[in-house]
């Protein structure tokens, strides 16, 4: 399934995309925080948003779910 | 005279029916499945290469008497690219799938052998299923068997550029040519690499995969790090084998060749680029744009560890090898495989005389248990040492924050960069503001009960740290050697490196250092 993962280990910093928002690829979808900087992460496909599976202030490994796509 | 000039005819003739079938390849059904595959035939790839086409082939006749195997799979070439003699060897994946058999290996070797005679550049174009299993004896273990091949470019790795466009398979052990050049183009789709293939271990151990997962372009030039370049198509591989070639020079002795200056690409300026909050990311792609020749740029590893950038470039028509922290990606943190990528690419520049630029904005190495585990400090010792020991111009810009060991790895003052030079907007410490304040003063702060009073010593103890690590406070004390407007700083570099071009360090007297691998 389509879906976008973390790319680092941190803490979710701010949250860019709701539910059923259209997302194009490189856009970032979330925020996080880690070594003191703040990391966007970005959709690699375009897509619509099913469902977010964090939220502000998680702490989160690489590679945990951070949202999936319809 | 008459029967002299048939004579001529009948053994000329026979010479051409010779070339004929050796200019032929492989059978008709084997070159139709290639173009289905969008693969050229091997001469097609030479001819696509080669400066008008041109080129001189020895060992053409190899195996002609077996009649199925022209050349033996193999053509072997010398010509001219760019200008530049180089050496070529080019598997024919129509005859037999490219495998070798011994003549094919003793072909390789020789023109191996050419290469370094003549002190010029060796292509490998590869497209091949690797040995004939059937000759093994004559090609696998011997002394000029296909280990002699990886010998030798051992040998010849940092005395010649060696240069490696995978355009098919190249399969167990032929999967080490790759592995020892200074550069990997893989065509997306059909390059593959890999020591066993998907058939093999479904058999071996019971993993069922594609070949692409196993071992495909993609997967190569973004996850293992083995391929550099991933190229759309055939023609675009070729062109960016051309391109890689053109900013090195022949062998090591020689001074890496200067293109005509152009100017660099008009956009924002680095004050626009480069934001004041040292924890928002920005492109450095964009900052480096700035500094170098418009289009010169000829990125090493684009996909592989994107939070360290390795790449080409030059600044007005002289090479420069790039090395800079990305912090739209991970926050340009370093970790395993940038470490890796970063040393890879700093020991290429290093063997052919190519002035290095390190463009800092760096948090430091990773931490974590993940990290640990994958021996972040072994890596990390990697770039440290590739780094420490390169003896051509270095040039250190701290662009943003240099924090911990990322200023290490980035040419810091102590490594001997030829000048560390700071924009006015670059930070370096230990680590950065929160961090030091949390980690110095952490019973204090814990021991402050009102909020509101504990927000404010932190503050306050922060400002006095930033004040501490003031940029020309390390200016005053001649820890860096220059602070430069940022809009400045392509002039800047541009002038310091026509000034380094006669840098020389002389060798420490020993073997070889102890490499931390």
């Amino acid at each position: 399934m389509a879906q976008v993962l973390s790319t680092m280990t941190g803490t979710v910093f701010t949250i860019e995309v709701e539910v059923g928002q259209e997302v194009k690829k490189g856009d970032t979808v979330v925020i996080l925080e880690s070594m003191k900087m703040e990391i966007p992460v970005e959709a690699e496909m375009d897509g619509k948003v099913a469902s977010i599976a964090v939220k502000e202030e998680d702490f989160i490994d690489e590679g945990d779910l951070i949202l999936t796509f319809e | 005279m008459t029967s002299n000039t048939e004579e001529q005819k009948g053994y000329n003739h026979k010479l051409e029916q010779q070339l004929e079938k050796i200019f032929a390849g492989g059978q008709p059904k084997y070159h139709e499945k290639a173009a289905q595959q969008g693969k050229m035939f091997v001469r097609e790839r030479l001819a696509m290469l080669f400066d008008d086409g041109k080129y001189t082939e020895d060992g053409r006749f190899a195996n002609c008497e077996a009649g199925d195997l022209p050349a033996d799979g193999v053509v072997t070439a010398m010509g001219k690219v760019g200008g530049q003699t180089v050496c070529v060897m080019a598997n024919d994946s129509t005859i037999k799938a490219g495998s070798w058999g011994s003549r094919t290996v003793e072909k390789i070797i020789r023109i191996q052998e050419t290469a370094e005679m003549h002190r010029v550049p060796m292509l490998y174009l590869v497209d091949s299923a690797g040995a004939r299993i059937t000759d093994q004896l004559d090609m696998f273990p011997n002394r000029r068997g296909a280990g002699r091949i990886f010998h030798n470019q051992v040998r010849l790795s940092g005395f010649i550029p060696q240069i490696c466009v995978l355009f098919g398979p190249s399969a167990a052990g032929g999967a080490y040519i790759p592995a020892f050049c200074d550069i990997v183009i893989m065509v997306k789709g059909n390059a593959s690499m890999y020591l066993g293939s998907p058939r093999m271990a479904e058999k071996v151990i019971g993993q069922k995969v594609t070949l692409e997962e196993m071992g495909g372009a993609e997967m190569h030039c973004s996850i293992s790090g083995c391929g550099d370049v991933l190229a759309e198509n055939e023609e675009e591989a070729i062109s960016e084998a051309k391109r890689y070639l053109a900013f090195f020079p022949a062998n090591f002795t020689e001074p890496a060749p200067i293109a005509e200056a152009v100017e660099a690409k008009v956009g924002r300026t680095l004050e626009e680029i480069i934001p004041e909050n040292q924890n928002a990311p920005f492109n450095m792609y964009e900052a480096i744009d700035t500094l170098i020749d418009e289009e010169s740029f000829f990125e090493v590893k684009k996909k592989f560890a994107p939070e360290l950038i390795t790449g080409l470039a030059r600044i007005n028509g002289k090479s420069v090898g790039i090395i800079a922290n990305q912090p739209k990606a991970k926050g340009g943190v370093l970790f395993v495989d940038s470490a890796d990528k970063g040393a890879k690419f700093i020991n290429l520049c290093d063997a052919f005389s190519i002035p290095l630029l390190f463009l800092a904005d760096v948090p430091g190495f990773m931490i974590g248990t993940k990290v640990e585990k994958e021996g972040i400090i072994r890596h990390g010792a990697k770039l440290i040492m590739a780094m420490s020991s390169a003896t051509v111009p270095k040039i250190s810009v701290v662009v943003r924050k240099a924090y911990g060991a990322g200023l290490y790895a980035m040419a810091g003052p102590a490594f001997e960069p030829d000048v560390c030079i700071a924009l006015p907007t670059a930070q370096i410490a230990v680590m950065g503001p929160e961090a030091a304040v949390n980690a110095v003063y952490s019973n204090k702060i814990e021991a402050i009960e009102d909020p509101k009073e504990r927000r404010a010593y932190v503050q306050q103890k922060q400002q006095e740290y930033k004040e501490e690590i003031d940029i020309y406070r390390l200016a005053s004390e001649m820890i860096i050697d220059e602070i430069v407007k940022p809009s400045d700083l392509r002039e800047v570099l541009a002038a310091r490196f026509e000034l380094y071009s006669t840098k020389t360090i002389p060798q420490p007297p020993r073997k070889h250092p102890v490499y931390p691998v």
